[in-house]
C-alpha cells in the first residue's frame, strides 16, 4: 500500500476499527506467518475483509477471551505473529490472568489489539467503556503498551510489531470514526520514544491517543485567547515511557496529562512516578475519567463531562495557571 | 537420535520409570524443607506421565527444540515434581537440577516456569491454562501440516475452572485430532473431595458431549493408559481420558489422605514412604 495524503484521510475517516482491518489486509500480503485470532469481532474490526481474503490466517476463537490468549500463546510459540483482537475490555480485563501467565510470565510474541477503547461507547455504558485498562497491563512486567493517536501511527506499530517485536504488546485502539489526522507520509516512529507535535514555553501538555486531536484544538484557543505558550508531547508510548523526554520539560510551569482513562494507572501515573524518582517539582494536573462510572450517553458528552472536549480542556488549564 | 519413538508396550520399562519418578518425588519434596510440595497430587499423574514420556513423547535429548517434537503440557502445575522428575529420567534435567526444587534462585520452582534448555516448554501453575495452549499449538501444528502431537495433563479439581471447557469447545471446533488431554481424576482438591466441592462426576461423558473422544480408564494401570492413548491416536477428534487415580498413589501413608495434598516431609516420614514406596515395587 502506498501511504499518500489521500490514503492518509481515508484512514482519519474510517477512524482506528476499519483502518486497523484495512492496514492488516496489507501487511499479510508480507507477513504469510502473521495469524489473526478474534472474539466473534471481524466485522468490529474491520477484519471482514481479511477473514474472507485470508482464511489461513485467520481463527476465531468464539466469545472466549481467555481462550483466545492461551490459542495465542501457544500460535506464537510456533513462531506465528499473532494479533489478537477484540473489544478493549474483554481484550484486556476479562482475560487478565492469561495475559500475565501466558503472554508477560512466557514472554510470547502476541500484539493485543483492543478495540474502541476510552470513552467512545459511551452509550453502551461502562461494561463496553475501557478506562482502567492501562493501569492494570502497565503492572504486568515484559508487555509494552503503545497507544496510537492517529491510523497513522496505528499502522506504524503494527509495522514495527511484525518487523521487530519479540516480545507482548498492547495496541489501544480509540476514537470513532472521523479522528483527527495527526501525522504525515513523512512521519518517523520510534517506539518508546515520545513525538513533540509542538514546542512551546509555559505549559507541556502530555497525552495519547486519538484525544490528542481535542489537545491541539485546546492549545490553539489556550495560545490564541490567553497569549500562553504551549508545548505537546504525544507519549503513544506508555511503556517503556520515555523518561529522558519527560526530564527534558523539568522546567514548565504546568505539565498537563489528558488521556481517555481512569487518572489512575494510566499516562498521568507513569509520568508522576518518573517525575517522583527524577526531583521533578513541576505542578501537574490530570485530566481524564476521575476514578467514577458516570452515567453514559454519546461520545461527545462524555468527552465534556470528564473535561476531556478541547473547550473543557482549555478551561481547565487556563483556571489553573491564571 | 529420536529417544522415543512409539514402540510395543513393555510393563517393565514403564514400572520401573514409575517407580524411579516417584523416588525422586520424595527426595525433592524432602529437601524442598519447610518449603513444602505439592507431594500427593504428583504422585497421582505419576504413572499417566511416566507411560506418556516412555512410550510417546517424540522428542531429541541433544537438541530440545527439534521441530518435530511433541509437546507437554502440565495443566496442573502444582504436580510438577512428577514432570522434573520425568525430565530427569530422560535425562533432560539432572540430579543436581532436581535438588534445587524450590531453593533460592532455582530454575525449578513450586510450578513449572517455562525454560526450553530445561525441557519446560511453558509456566503453568495457574489452573485452566493449559489446554488453550495446547489448541493454539496443535491448530498450528496442523496449519503447517506437521505431525506433532500435544499431550496435556489435567486435575480433576482443575476442572471447576470455566476457561477448560471454553477451550475444549474450540479443541471439538478445530476438530483437533493432534491433541491428546488426560484428566487425573484423583476426586480430591485442596480442601476436600471433588464430590463436596464441586462434582466432576461424569467426565467422560460431557467430554463426549463436547464431541470429543473420551474413554475412562485406571489410571495406575500403565496398559491401560498405553492402549486409551495409542488407540485414539489416528482419531479424527480430540481424545479424552478420564484416568481414575488415586492422590499419593504409590506409597501407603499419603494414599487418599488430602493432608498430603501440599506439605513438609520430614525425615522419619521420607524415610517412611521410601519403605512403603520400594515395599510396593518389590511385590
Amino acid at each position: 500500500m502506498t501511504i499518500d495524503q489521500k490514503k492518509l484521510k481515508l484512514f482519519s475517516s474510517i477512524g482506528m476499527r476499519a483502518s486497523f482491518g484495512l492496514n492488516c489486509l496489507d501487511f499479510v500480503k508480507d507477513h504469510s506467518d502473521m495469524m489473526i485470532l478474534t472474539s466473534d469481532v471481524s466485522t468490529s474490526a474491520g477484519l471482514d475483509r481479511f477473514r474472507k481474503q485470508f482464511p489461513e490466517n485467520f481463527v476465531d476463537v468464539g466469545i472466549s477471551e481467555q481462550n483466545l490468549i492461551g490459542v495465542a500463546a501457544g500460535m506464537a510459540s510456533e513462531d506465528y505473529k499473532v494479533i489478537t483482537t477484540t473489544f478493549a475490555p474483554f481484550q484486556t480485563l476479562r482475560c487478565c490472568e492469561q495475559i500475565k501467565v501466558n503472554l508477560g510470565y512466557m514472554k510470547s510474541k502476541v500484539l493485543l489489539v483492543g478495540l474502541a477503547s476510552g470513552l467512545v461507547l459511551g452509550n453502551l455504558g461502562f461494561t463496553h467503556c475501557s478506562i482502567e485498562e492501562i493501569g492494570v497491563l502497565r503492572s504486568i512486567p515484559n508487555l509494552k503498551i503503545i497507544v496510537p493517536a492517529d491510523a497513522y501511527e496505528l499502522r506504524k506499530t503494527l509495522e514495527y510489531y511484525l518487523n521487530h517485536e519479540n516480545q507482548p504488546m498492547y495496541m489501544r485502539l480509540t476514537g470513532g470514526s472521523n479522528i483527527k489526522q495527526i501525522y504525515s507520509e513523512n512521519y518517523d516512529f520510534k517506539p518508546g520514544k515520545a513525538n513533540i507535535l509542538k514546542e512551546g514555553s509555559d505549559i507541556c501538555f502530555f497525552s495519547c491517543g486519538t484525544i490528542i486531536g481535542n489537545v491541539i484544538e485546546a492549545a490553539n484557543i489556550i495560545e490564541q485567547e490567553h497569549n500562553i505558550s504551549v508545548k505537546i508531547v504525544n507519549m503513544h508510548t506508555i511503556k517503556p515511557i520515555d523518561r529522558e523526554e519527560i526530564i527534558k520539560n523539568k522546567n514548565f510551569k504546568l505539565h498537563v496529562c489528558v488521556e481517555e482513562h481512569n487518572v489512575i494507572g494510566g499516562l498521568a501515573s507513569a509520568i508522576s512516578e518518573v517525575k517522583c524518582e527524577e526531583s521533578i517539582f513541576v505542578k501537574q494536573i490530570n485530566l481524564g475519567v476521575n476514578d467514577q462510572y458516570s452515567k453514559s450517553g454519546s461520545y461527545e458528552f462524555m468527552l465534556d463531562y470528564y473535561n476531556l472536549s478541547a473547550k473543557r480542556i482549555a478551561d481547565k488549564v487556563v483556571k489553573e495557571i491564571k | 537420535m529420536v529417544v522415543n519413538k512409539l514402540k510395543e508396550f513393555n510393563i517393565k520399562d514403564t514400572q520401573e520409570f514409575s517407580y524411579q519418578m516417584r523416588k525422586k518425588i520424595l527426595e525433592m519434596s524432602y529437601n524442598a524443607g519447610s518449603a513444602s510440595a505439592h507431594i500427593g497430587g504428583a504422585l497421582s499423574c505419576t504413572d499417566i506421565i511416566s507411560v506418556i514420556f516412555s512410550k510417546f513423547l517424540k522428542y531429541k535429548k541433544e537438541n530440545l527444540l527439534w521441530h518435530e517434537r511433541d509437546r507437554f503440557i502440565l495443566s496442573k502445575g502444582h504436580a510438577c515434581l512428577a514432570y522434573y522428575a520425568a525430565l530427569n529420567q530422560i535425562g533432560v534435567l539432572n540430579d543436581q537440577d532436581l535438588s534445587s526444587f524450590e531453593k533460592d534462585n532455582s530454575n525449578l520452582a513450586g510450578h513449572p516456569v517455562k525454560n526450553l534448555e530445561k525441557g519446560i516448554e511453558f509456566s503453568t501453575g495457574s489452573l485452566g491454562m493449559g489446554i488453550s495452549i495446547a489448541v493454539g499449538l496443535c491448530i498450528a501444528f496442523k496449519k503447517k501440516k506437521n505431525e506433532n502431537k500435544v499431550f496435556v495433563v489435567v486435575g480433576d479439581g482443575e476442572c471447576n475452572e470455566g476457561s477448560n471447557w471454553e477451550a475444549l469447545m474450540s479443541a471439538s471446533h478445530f476438530n483437533l485430532d493432534n491433541l491428546v488431554i488426560i484428566i487425573d481424576k484423583n476426586n480430591l482438591q485442596q480442601t476436600g473431595t471433588c464430590e463436596e466441592i464441586l462434582t466432576t462426576e461424569n467426565l467422560s461423558e460431557k467430554f463426549k458431549s463436547f464431541n470429543c473422544f473420551s474413554s475412562e480408564i485406571d489410571g495406575h494401570a500403565h496398559a491401560q493408559i498405553f492402549k486409551a492413548i495409542s488407540q485414539n491416536l489416528n482419531s479424527p477428534k480430540p481424545n479424552l481420558i478420564v484416568a481414575n487415580t488415586v492422590k499419593g498413589k504409590g506409597i501407603e501413608l499419603f494414599e487418599n489422605k488430602n493432608e498430603w495434598h501440599h506439605s513438609v516431609l520430614s525425615k522419619k516420614v521420607y524415610d517412611e514412604a521410601l519403605n512403603s514406596l520400594n515395599k510396593n515395587y518389590d511385590n
